[in-house]
């Protein structure tokens, strides 16, 4: 090829870069333009009684679409102060939290509750002062070990979302017994399961039994840090507290207790179901695609969590019931 | 230590940067020879990013991005379309439309005759839960004469997983990988007429898992335990074995920022009682730590157990022997149950 072929063929390279950038800029624009729009967490809260409101996530998993924003968060007002359980999947979340609470009560948040270390419930922490946030020991020590892999996971999963948001430990422990704020008596169980430390709570003038993860309703339970037989037992805990409506950790506010009896079903069917597949000889992908009744199409993500609960057993059944078969062994 | 390079601190460092992605994050991670080549497919993956008109959420939508990938490609398909309209050869359409699949097809099969065939099944998880123990299956059953099965993932910083030489097996494998992020996951059986057949999935390594990610063996005493193995042998419905084996090992990369050399399992010979070879596997750095596989063999009928010799890449050998217990299964050896 000769110098001058070359020109000619740069010229051409020009010309047709230059069209194809007029072509492509109003689609690039626009691209630009639609991430470019803030993200707004858009709260709304439903009154489940006086003075008490519940923010309901979304039935789905953690994505870019939701920002995170699937967990339940309860608003308690009182005469000294707002109380809230749980505070959102992200630093931008709890400052929307913030705000909306100063316009629901007219007041600060005077005490958040924290009911486990997932980054869903406990992310917008950073939206209030550490010694308002309250957790049990478990919790607390639960979030120094794993919340920068929370962090990082939620990065990943909610991109933008997350922006500007840091692991913040809360500054009070709470122990079980009544912590009285304003007229309202809220009386802390420290239970645990669903993971190593779970804190449930009612409020006995209302009612209001609130119980973080350890139960599920309509939406499939997660289980990464889970320990069937004691969240089991908690089941049996919560089971026993006479309450007018119950909060769950994801699903609708109810007045009876279908949350506990579905969450216990839940347990049980991706118990057996594994541990059959698992005995069977069954590879993981293999028990991953095992049938699950007709109830659980009424369930929210119930695939899609069975599939996650056999990542999270699979291995520790292997480790843990398969003879040594090596020749040290 | 053990592990893949972090993958939840790539993650992260990845939603905070913008473009140059692989390349740079890599760069720290795996140094500076895999970075290289990584900023070569990079190039061409990011090629918007570039251009400083991506935001983050964007090279984190790998819907999206895999979107782009694919209207790139068409762009570059129509203008070579246009360009070379008396080419004789006829470029096989890659149906994952991966932008490094010629390098991979040179890479794994040079110059042989390669076809795409959907009959050969890559299962993967819609979620990766955790990035370093990820459970594959590549099932070549609905094919015969299958010689060779090689399971490969694109945008793994190495591709080659694992190689089966089936002989009295089944084509078909099932263990757990470590990807670096989304790739397409693929499996190729070498037919006896000399014919690749590749079949494949893409794996969306941005799910959603907000589990701790990769746990790595924190143990410091894990050389008490490399080489102990555990396993169990059942009967599938038309009488062959399935075997499933576990052997304890770091599985070390090599690439790990602490610089901790390759370190890994590279062969398992699985054996009948007269030594006869059974099948041969082939391990390679991409499997996750403690090697945990499921198979599909004939045993000889009388034969007492399954003796399988693993051996790592500094030449320790690894001897065990699943007894033929025969528990029913209850699967089908033909289609996995």
């Amino acid at each position: 090829m000769t110098s001058g072929d070359d020109k000619v063929d740069v010229s051409r390279r020009q010309a047709i870069a230059a069209f194809a950038g007029i072509a492509t800029l109003p689609a690039l624009l626009a691209v630009f333009d639609a991430n470019a729009a803030p993200l707004v967490y858009e709260l709304r809260p439903e009154p489940i009684a006086p003075g008490i409101w519940v923010i309901r996530g979304a039935q789905e998993a953690i994505e870019r679409s939701n920002g995170g924003a699937i967990a339940n968060i309860t608003i308690f007002d009182t005469r000294d102060g707002a109380v809230i359980v749980d505070t959102g999947p992200s630093k931008r979340y709890g400052l929307a939290l913030e705000a909306l609470v100063r316009q629901l009560t007219g007041k600060p948040v005077v005490r958040a509750y924290l009911t486990h270390f997932h980054p869903d419930h406990v992310f917008g922490n950073q939206a209030f002062a550490a010694n308002v946030l309250s957790a049990p020991r478990g919790v607390i020590d639960g979030l120094a070990e794993l919340g920068e892999s929370f962090a990082s996971a939620m990065y990943h999963a909610a991109g933008d979302w997350m922006r500007g948001t840091e692991v913040m430990r809360p500054g009070t422990e709470c122990s079980d017994g009544v912590e009285t704020i304003g007229e309202r008596r809220f009386r802390l169980m420290g239970l645990g399961g669903h993971t190593p430390s779970d804190l449930a709570l009612i409020e006995e003038t209302s009612g209001i039994l609130v119980t973080g993860d350890l139960t599920f309703l309509d939406r499939a339970p997660t289980t990464p840090h889970a320990d069937l037989a004691r969240w089991r037992s908690s089941l049996d805990t919560l089971s026993a507290i006479a309450h007018a409506r119950l909060v769950p950790g994801h699903g609708p506010v109810e007045e009876g207790a279908r949350g506990i009896a579905q969450t216990r079903d839940w347990l049980s069917l991706v118990e057996e179901t594994i541990r059959t597949a698992f005995d069977r000889g069954l590879s993981s992908n293999e028990a991953m695609a095992e049938p699950l009744p007709a109830w659980t199409e009424k369930v929210a993500l119930a695939r899609y969590e069975f599939e996650r609960s056999v990542m999270h057993f699979y291995p520790k059944l292997e480790a843990g019931e398969w003879p040594r078969v090596d020749k040290a062994g | 230590m053990s592990m893949w390079p972090a993958s939840d601190r790539l993650n992260r460092n990845s939603c905070r940067t913008v473009g140059d992605r692989m390349g740079r994050t890599l760069s720290a991670w795996v140094g500076v020879r895999w970075a290289t080549k990584m900023e070569r497919i990079s190039a061409r993956i990011t090629v918007p990013s570039r251009s400083g008109l991506v935001n983050e959420r964007m090279v984190h939508s790998h819907s999206r991005l895999a979107g782009m990938k694919r209207r790139l490609k068409s762009v570059i398909a129509a203008i070579v379309a246009a360009t070379a309209p008396f080419a004789t050869a006829v470029a096989l359409e890659d149906p994952l439309h991966s932008v490094v699949w010629a390098d991979m097809k040179e890479q794994f099969f040079g110059a042989a005759p390669v076809v795409f065939d959907d009959r050969i099944k890559v299962i993967v998880p819609r979620i990766v839960e955790n990035q370093a123990q990820v459970p594959i299956t590549a099932d070549a059953r609905a094919l015969g004469g299958v010689q060779k099965l090689v399971i490969f993932a694109d945008l793994n910083p190495i591709q080659h997983v694992a190689t089966v030489v089936p002989k009295k097996a089944s084509p078909f494998i099932a263990l757990l990988m470590k990807v670096e992020q989304a790739t397409p996951v693929r499996a190729a059986a070498l037919l006896d007429d000399g014919t690749w057949h590749v079949g494949g999935v893409y794996l969306d390594a941005a799910g959603g898992g907000c589990s701790a990610p990769a746990l790595a063996r924190k143990d410091a005493d894990w050389s008490d335990t490399v080489g102990h193995a555990q396993g169990r042998m059942w009967r599938d419905i038309d009488g062959a074995a399935r075997v499933r084996f576990r052997l304890r090992h770091p599985m070390d990369t090599g690439l790990a920022r602490d610089n901790t050399p390759a370190f890994f399992i590279e062969r398992l010979d699985m054996r009948a009682a007269d030594g006869q070879s059974l099948a041969e596997v082939e391990l390679r750095e991409p499997v996750s730590e403690d090697p945990t596989i499921t198979m599909v063999l004939r045993l000889p009928a009388k034969d007492p157990g399954l003796t399988i010799i693993g051996r790592d890449n500094n030449g320790t050998v690894y001897q065990s022997v699943i007894p033929a217990g025969w528990k029913q299964s209850g699967a089908s050896s033909r289609d996995g149950g």
